[in-house]
């Protein structure tokens, strides 16, 4: 994927960030990630500086970096390009982290689609190993060691979460763990552990490199620094980008050649989907956040299809512990379809919107609490793309309408009086929902 | 799923920290969850996935509340008190999630309430109402999803009622460190399976039906039997009888509406007299004759060990009265059978010796009797199923039911138990001892053997050694337990019963013996490998291992719920009856029951271990081996498990 402006990591000189933290006290280190406010890239946004001073607290003998690198969510490949492109600058901040915590090893989580990267990467820690940078004494430090290791993912999305990330790690089945306790206090193999992004971990090296100072002074006040963005979709020119934190939306798809955009998907599936009247927006936690993907959908575009695809997508994913989310979704994705016949109630489009909000508050990890979020958006932003009456029904369609015979009902009938047909629709079989 | 599950309970409890509940105070030890908070404080929070004996897991959000700094809600099941704060354990929009959950639940759940066994004693049906579902907006199915897995003797698993609590996980793993049921799939293709998802007689389940009596639903029930009883009943040409076990007369009340704890022994005999039963005999009998076979068993193991120095004698000698045991040995520990003492179960020596000393005293042709027992436990049916359960010429016990099933007879008979009117049980072997009784608990059948092999070898009264013949020292909830019982310098003559086996007790003189108890396969686990290691249990001479935790007193067949309070009541209750024994001159030693000494006197005449007994009480184990195979199975590979792919 074509990198499309100006990135700091390619004018960062390899080592240069790690020699110089090495040089300071650990818990100097810790204070100058802080004063940077570098806040973490892969999309919960929590300042990393304070993510390892935890760590660096917490008492455990066997504390691990865990860099991750399962870049799940749909629309972001940044990671991908800076591993590709600057892969000592991920390697260096997480020495820097092991450093600074006392960690003495570290694990690169590599989403299963990376896989063809693994023998690059693995070269390039040899080369480290070679060079002094990693394994025992890093830098000709007497009492400092490290080494990382690189294990794949097997494709699943709620890996990329970090405690699932971690039991996936210890060999169980991925799902996202109960907190408190924190990884940074009960992680891998139960020692104090820390999960970032790869985009974090390069960003370390950099401000070690040009200085908290630096970083801090781009941005925002709630979003220092910068941010790289994967742009996808109905633009002219997708890629990778950097922006500082703050840039508007339309700057962006100006830059992208996206202007005319019916809808920008902000944050991938899990974000936002703003419409037009809001592309003035700010891309910055304080505005609207992103961990990076932005995907773009043009004036043709249908909405209901956009939502159906993440829906399906969300529903496939659920690890599925907790029951609002490993329901809610297919009930989100069963209302879509419906939506899309025009054969959805306004009572039944009330109570899925009702249900929305409970997914939000009521899930345990961020998948559920954001997974009904694009919905939410088109009902509230594009109510007009939801048809409301039945569509007419092509070959196809009649077809299959003639396989399930209970599918169809006149709209009169379809009114709240007769909520029972609607249910029937929606909720009856495990079957229907087949991806 | 033991990783997530690490909440800060493990946190030292020393610290008190005051929080508040929905504006009322709570001072609660650090660490302690807000769950357990509030439920210690009268503060009602609905949950799901939670359950007292196992892990938090967070899973069914229901137990969701607010908490003061946080975000979104929290699991109150998993959110350890760690400071003082401000909990609301309600709120507008909790209680829409909590009545949207149980609306998806009822989305996929298809059942019908009026036939399920768990009518009237579900968790969903509950929730459904506490949490003001008055509507399906998120339908309802009526139409099947996956087929019924019929293919166990104890076990009906029905997942188009299972609603991913994961408590029968738990159970098995954590209670049992079984494991036979696992999450497979993810999202909407999750479900609860089994290895290759298949049928439960084809992996290497026990029966102990532990995941039955936590489970919240219908999802997992005991096979239902009553249907065929109710058959042999109405068949002139059948003579029923009965043996009920003590445990479920101390619980079957709970059925009735009654608090646990308050025994039904007497009015039971009654309501089973007037569903039709000819006659009804009390287990206790069979355990009193269990406990006369395996402990002859083991003094003659300890002689041969002791005296003739014969290195191949397998000592402990492990109990075998536990079915679910017993097939836990043949799957993991096939090397280690030998250490099970050959005595049969009182429920198959029950059976055995009426279908032939009672058929023979009675004019009846054992074809014609049929022979039901009452017990605590699931995992009888598979053990009266075993082909080798039929020395009698017949199968020995035609139908094990459970407490929960003969007591759904009593109601379809139109009784209220607890009214019914007090009667004995039947004769011949209608004298049973207090020993028998306490076979329910842990520690029971320890105690039974201790009390006759104590009398046996010192010639003494055991309330000479022990306080109202009470072995304190083995009793209790402890999972592990080990004791130790010295024998006086001075010994008392061999009883005639078993001359032919020892000559005299000099071998024993001041000798002491170790004892070891164990429930919870879990905890049955941790002995063997105590023993493997040469550790403490290795020395033992007899360890007894009950495969449910408590006992039989909480067996897979008894009321649900089972808690803790529930489980110590129930043994109170037995250790009270057991006490009346003695108070009401009942005997309370094996050995003194007068059934027993006419049994030995007039049908198994060679006496305990004889060649009759051997035939007749005794039995040989099955090598099973962890992984079914298609020759174990019967190579026959049932899938029975949800697949919603179909
Ligand atoms: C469902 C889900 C998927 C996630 N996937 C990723 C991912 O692929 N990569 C990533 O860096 N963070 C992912 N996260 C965020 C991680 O949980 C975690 O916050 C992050 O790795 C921390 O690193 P950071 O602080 O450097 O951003 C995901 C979170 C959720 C809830
Ligand atoms: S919210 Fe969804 S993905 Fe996250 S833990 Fe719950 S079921 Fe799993
Ligand atoms: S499990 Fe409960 S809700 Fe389901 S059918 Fe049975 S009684 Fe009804
Ligand atoms: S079978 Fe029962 S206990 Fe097991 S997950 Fe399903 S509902 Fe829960």
């Amino acid at each position: 994927m074509t990198i499309r402006n100006t990135i700091t990591f390619a004018s960062i000189p390899t080592d240069k960030g790690l020699k110089a933290a090495l040089e300071k006290e650990p818990k100097s280190v810790i204070n100058d990630v802080i004063e940077s406010g570098l806040r973490g890239c892969g999309g919960a946004g929590f300042p990393t500086g304070i993510k390892w001073k935890f760590a660096a607290k917490a008492e455990g003998a066997q504390k691990t970096v865990i860099c991750n690198a399962d870049e799940g969510e749909p629309g972001t490949f940044k990671d991908r390009v800076i591993l590709a492109e600057w892969p000592d600058l991920v390697f260096e901040g997480m020495t820097i982290a092991a450093y600074a915590i006392g960690a003495s090893s570290g694990i690169v989580y590599l989403r299963a689609e990376y896989a063809y990267m693994r023998k690059m990467l693995e070269e390039c820690l040899e080369k480290r190993r070679q060079a002094g940078m990693l394994g025992a004494k890093i830098a000709g430090k007497e009492d400092f060691s490290f080494d990382i290791h690189i294990h794949m993912g097997s494709g699943a999305y709620v890996c990329g979460e970090e405690s699932a990330l971690i039991e996936s790690l210890e060999g169980k089945r991925g799902e996202p763990r109960n907190r408190p306790p924190f990884p940074v206090e009960i992680g891998y193999e139960n020692a104090p552990t820390i999960v970032n992004n790869v985009e974090s971990l390069a960003w370390v090296s950099a401000i070690f490199a040009n200085g908290s100072k630096w970083f801090k002074g781009a941005g925002t006040k709630e979003s220092p620094g910068y941010k790289l963005m994967s742009i996808s979709g109905d633009v002219k020119l997708p890629g990778v980008y950097e922006f500082p934190f703050g840039t508007t939306l339309s700057t962006i798809l100006e830059a992208a050649g996206g202007e005319d955009a019916k809808a920008v998907a902000v944050g991938g599936a899990s974000g936002t989907l703003v419409p037009p009247n809001n592309f003035a927006c700010k891309i910055c936690f304080e505005d609207v956040p992103t961990g990076g993907s932005i995907i773009v959908f043009g004036k043709n575009r249908n909405l209901l299809d956009v939502a159906e695809n993440f829906q399906e997508f969300f529903a496939d994913e659920s690890c599925g512990q907790c029951t609002i989310c490993r329901l809610g979704n297919v009930k989100l994705l069963e209302g879509i379809r419906l939506m899309k016949q025009g054969q959805c109630t306004d009572q039944h489009l009330e109570d899925l919107c009702s249900l929305g909000a409970s997914m939000q508050i009521a899930s345990k990890c961020g998948l559920g609490q954001t997974s009904p979020n694009v919905f939410l958006s088109v009902v509230k932003h594009f109510r007009d793309e939801i048809p409301r009456h039945p569509v007419a029904e092509n070959d196809d369609q009649k077809t299959e309408k003639a396989k399930s015979s209970n599918l169809f009902q006149s709209v009169v009938q379809l009114f709240r009086t007769d909520a029972d047909t609607a249910k029937n629709n929606s909720g009856t079989n495990k079957k229907g929902v087949s991806a | 799923m033991s990783g997530k599950t690490k909440t800060a309970t493990k946190t030292a409890k020393t610290e008190m920290i005051t929080i508040t509940i929905d504006g009322k105070e709570i001072t609660v030890p650090r660490g302690t969850t807000i769950l357990e908070a509030a439920r210690q404080n009268n503060v009602h929070i609905p949950t799901l996935c939670h359950h007292e004996d196992l892990t938090p897991f967070g899973g069914c959000r229901l137990c969701i509340v607010e908490v003061e700094g946080q975000r979104v809600p929290v699991s109150s099941c998993t959110f350890p008190v760690t400071a003082p704060v401000n909990v609301e354990s309600t709120s507008d929009r909790i209680r829409r999630s909590r009545r949207h959950t149980v609306e998806l639940l009822l989305s996929e759940h298809c059942g019908d309430c009026y036939s399920c066994l768990r009518n009237g004693n579900c968790e969903l049906q509950t929730l459904a109402q506490e949490c003001g579902v008055r509507d399906y907006p998120f339908g309802h199915p009526t139409e099947k999803t996956c087929s019924l897995d019929l293919s166990g003797t104890s076990l009906v698993r029905d997942m188009d009622k299972c609603i991913q609590c994961g408590r029968c996980i738990r159970t098995c793993e954590e209670l049992q460190g079984i494991g036979r049921f696992k999450f497979s799939g993810r999202g909407y293709n999750k479900t609860v399976s089994t290895y290759l998802d298949r049928g439960l007689a084809e992996v290497a389940c026990i029966n102990c039906g532990q995941c039955i009596t936590r489970c919240p639903t219908g999802a997992l029930t005991e096979r239902d039997d009553t249907p065929e009883i109710w058959a042999a009943i109405e068949d002139p040409e059948k003579h029923v009888v009965i043996q009920t076990a003590p445990s479920p007369r101390v619980a079957i009340g709970e059925e009735f509406g009654l608090e646990a704890g308050n025994a039904m022994t007497w009015q039971l005999n009654t309501a089973l007299r007037r569903c039709g039963f000819d006659k009804v005999f009390d287990t206790n009998f069979s355990a009193d004759l269990t406990i006369i076979e395996e402990g002859t068993e083991l003094i003659t193991r300890l002689y041969k060990a002791l005296v003739e120095k014969d290195a191949t004698v397998a000592l402990p000698q492990f109990t075998s009265c536990c079915p679910g045991w017993v097939k836990f040995m043949e799957h993991e520990h096939p090397d280690m059978l030998p250490h099970l003492s050959t005595a049969k179960s009182p429920q198959q020596m029950f059976g055995s010796v009426i279908k032939t000393w009672y058929a023979d005293l009675n004019g009846i042709k054992p074809e014609n009797i049929v022979s039901v027992s009452l017990m605590p436990c699931t995992a009888k049916k598979f053990e009266c199923s075993r082909p080798e359960m039929t020395d009698s010429g017949h199968k020995d016990v035609d139908y094990s039911v459970t407490t929960r099933e003969i007591a759904r007879m009593i109601k379809q008979a139109g009784m209220n138990l607890p009214e019914l009117a007090p009667s004995e049980f039947d004769d011949p072997f209608g004298t049973a001892t207090g020993s028998g009784i306490i076979f329910g608990a842990t520690g029971g059948v320890m105690e039974a053997a201790l009390r006759s092999v104590i009398e046996f070898v010192t010639g003494l009264k055991v309330e000479d050694l022990y306080e109202h013949a009470d072995i304190i020292p083995v009793r209790g909830f402890e999972g592990c337990r080990y004791a130790e019982i010295k024998i006086p310098e001075t010994v008392g003559p061999v009883p005639e019963l078993i001359q032919h086996l020892v000559p005299n007790w000099d071998w024993l003189k001041g000798q002491t013996v170790k004892v070891g108890i164990a429930h919870g396969i879990d905890n049955a686990r941790k002995i063997i490998k105590d023993i493997a290691a040469g550790g403490k249990f290795s020395e033992c001479h007899f360890i007894e291992i009950m495969a449910c935790p408590g006992g039989c007193l909480s067996g897979g067949g008894m009321p649900i719920p089972t808690t803790q309070e529930i489980r110590e009541a129930r043994a109170k209750a037995i250790y009270e009856e057991d006490k009346q024994y003695g108070e009401t001159g009942r005997a309370r030693k094996s050995h003194e029951n007068p059934a027993i000494a006419k049994i030995y006197k007039e049908f198994l005449t060679e006496g305990p271990c004889g060649h009759k007994s051997h035939d007749l009480l005794h039995v040989e184990y099955t090598q099973r081996g962890k992984f079914m195979t298609d020759a174990t199975t019967g190579g026959e590979d049932v899938k029975n498990g949800k697949d919603k792919t179909k």
